[in-house]
């Protein structure tokens, strides 16, 4: 099957600093792909690049098969949503969407019907003589939306699509992208930062660090079976142990990973069953987050781990701060890590 | 020392503004609108034709010679034609320099052109258009140019043109609009290049994304965000060409402009009546083109 979507070893540097180095990708069709890094990565370059807005230094874009390097953005079958959305102020809602249509000259009435149809699609069909100013960021959103796909386009890339959204509203359009790509059956490629999002939405998540793809997986593969300590840090917020601390955990110096929920807080003197690791430490520090609670532990070899604890009816009661603890968690719960 | 004043105006608002306001409102109020309709009301004085005294008797004569007297209406129409000329050239020589400022310079870059757009308005403006009147005179730099390149016959040709054509650069109404043109493009350039800064790139993007071509993109989003600007702009160059009369004087075909009209009448002439219903021609001008730009749309932008 041709891939939607296909980066070749593309790089793009500004001035000396790389955005993009050699980053091959392949998109299938259909899928919801998700963009994720920190800000600085290369994953809005990467989208960019897709979209036509940016022409790599080295390497190819293809979709469907067909290299598209250089061709503009206005001969691609790619729409995008912004993360300003940059609906024209100058235009109604309905001109708005209809402006796919108008710039491909397609009759006044016939673009007024796919508008009407497109606005009601994003449950909008009131909003048709509005300004964008008089919306709401919710309802711009949905415009920008309706906007982007009325060209029905082969890939909708959205850039930070809730960016500017409140948590409530976050959630109900997380709800909506995820169902509106399932009906349409339209490939989208969303770049986010929040890890979040990345992992509730997508079909598979590419994990940007630094210009370079650090691990392609499925949100599952991600959260369970990090590969480097960036992803295992960033992706599942887990606990890098390295060095020697790692040497004498676990007899071996390659780093691993132990996710905050997977470690046990016991008192200081128990003595632990058969095959668990063990660490001592203080606690420094507990964050109550309402289901849970995070207790950051510093152990006397140095590092501070993070403990997630399940605040569920019957947990018994935290030690105070500063009380001697020992963390213990099962070795087959740890995820063993590439060396960097 | 100043702390019990603070203290009073503190929590009187109204009467905190109304002070700050007043005096600026004074000037504007008394020494610009009341001199304005001073003018406005001399406009409608007659004059006695024997002793040229002006007699404070309410009369539309003036106006009646204003608007039948052929002479009268041929400097209107001239000047008139002059500022849109003038309007339009530079809002075309305008927007890519514009263009260039507002997206695609570096901040130095930028801070350049800003400084260059307008160096030439700290000079003395008496001194460009002397300066002008030599570079467009027949020995003058531009002929010396023409004639380098071996193009003495495209310039003959152009200053052969019937009315705007003339002997010379410097005496015909192709030189005059030339400075014109130069005079008033930084009244252009900065709000044009003010209102491109305030488009979003995302939307020049978004419609380049939806399929639209760049010249689309140009007549479909740029040109209607910048026409505040454009608007804003227009009414400087239209407003400054109708009212100057030392461009004119100094620089090509003998033909009156009305600022020429207005310094002659309320001058040697004498005949203050007649200068003031020339100097309220610009004015419902610019009235009558602003509520013509509104109504098309330009400032639905903003």
């Amino acid at each position: 099957m041709t891939a939607a979507i296909e980066l070749r070893e593309a790089s793009r540097a500004f001035g000396a600093v790389v955005a993009l180095d050699r980053v091959s990708l392949s998109i299938a069709p259909g899928e919801f792909f998700a963009l994720l890094g920190p800000s600085g990565s290369g994953k809005t370059t990467c989208l960019r690049l897709i979209a036509g807005f940016d022409h790599p230094d080295q390497g190819r874009i293809l979709l469907e098969g067909e290299d598209v390097t250089d061709v503009p953005p206005y001969d691609r079958n790619v729409n995008t949503v912004f993360q300003d959305y940059a609906l024209f102020p100058h235009m109604s809602v309905a001109e708005n969407v209809a402006y796919g249509p108008r710039v491909r000259r397609v009759a006044a009435a016939e673009r007024r019907r796919r508008a009407q149809e497109m606005l009601e699609l994003v449950r909008l069909g009131e909003f048709a003589d509005r300004r964008p100013t008089q919306l709401s960021g919710g309802q711009k959103q949905r415009v920008a939306l309706a906007r982007a796909l009325i060209n029905q386009p082969k890939v909708l890339l959205l850039d930070e699509p809730l960016g500017a959204l409140d948590l409530k509203l976050r959630e109900e359009m997380q709800a909506e992208l995820k169902g509106l790509q399932q009906r349409l059956g339209i490939t989208f490629v969303f770049v986010t930062h929040d890890q979040g999002e990345a992992l509730s939405m997508a079909d598979r998540v590419a994990v940007f660090s630094r210009g370079r793809v650090e691990q392609l997986d499925t949100p599952r593969g991600l959260y369970t079976r990090p590969r480097t300590a960036f992803v295992a840090s960033f992706v599942g917020s887990a606990n890098v142990v390295a060095g020697e601390l790692a040497e004498r955990l676990t007899g071996r110096r390659t780093p691993f990973a132990i996710r905050p929920e997977l470690i046990d807080i016991r008192p200081a003197d128990t003595s632990l069953p058969d095959g668990m690791f063990g660490a001592d430490g203080t606690l420094e520090d507990v964050l109550y987050h309402g289901s849970t609670s995070r207790c950051h532990v510093r152990l006397d070899a140095g590092p501070v781990l993070a403990v997630a604890r399940s605040e569920s009816a019957g947990a018994t009661p935290l030690p105070l701060r500063g009380t001697r603890i020992r963390l213990a968690w099962r070795p087959g719960d740890t995820v063993a890590l590439e060396a960097d | 020392m100043l702390r019990p004043v603070s203290t009073f105006l503190h929590g009187r608002n109204a009467f905190y503004v109304s002070l700050l306001l007043l005096p600026p409102l004074l000037w504007l109020g008394t020494i610009y609108l009341g001199s304005l309709f001073a003018l406005l009301a001399q406009s409608f004085y007659a004059i006695d034709e024997f002793t040229a005294r002006i007699v404070p008797e309410l009369t539309l004569a003036t106006y009646r010679q204003l608007v039948t007297h052929p002479a009268n209406v041929d400097i209107v129409l001239r000047t008139l034609l002059m500022a849109v000329a003038v309007t339009v050239a530079c809002g075309i020589v305008a927007f890519p320099v514009a263009n260039y400022m507002a997206r695609h310079a570096g901040p130095k870059l930028k801070a350049f052109f800003y400084v260059g757009v307008m160096l030439p308005m700290w000079t003395s403006y008496l001194v460009k258009v002397y300066a002008w009147r030599l570079i467009l005179a027949k020995q003058g730099v531009v002929a010396w140019g023409f004639d380098t390149v071996g193009a003495t016959p495209l310039l003959d040709r152009a200053l052969e043109t019937p009315v705007i054509g003339g002997p010379s650069l410097a005496s015909s109404y192709i030189g005059m609009f030339i400075v014109f043109v130069y005079m008033w493009l930084p009244f252009m350039i900065l709000p044009l290049a003010a209102a491109l800064e305030r488009v979003p790139g995302s939307l020049l993007q978004a419609s380049s994304d939806l399929g639209a071509k760049p010249g689309q993109t140009f007549r479909n989003v740029v040109l209607p965000l910048a026409l505040p600007g454009l608007a804003a702009g227009s009414v400087f160059t239209f407003s400054l060409t109708l009212g100057d009369y030392i461009i004119p004087s100094v620089v090509g075909a003998p033909g009156y402009f009305i600022g020429m009209m207005v310094y002659q009448q309320q001058g040697t002439a004498g005949n203050m009546p007649l200068a003031a219903a020339f100097s309220v021609v610009p004015i419902v001008l610019i009235a009558l083109y602003l509520s013509l730009a509104r109504r098309l749309g330009a400032f639905d932008a903003l």
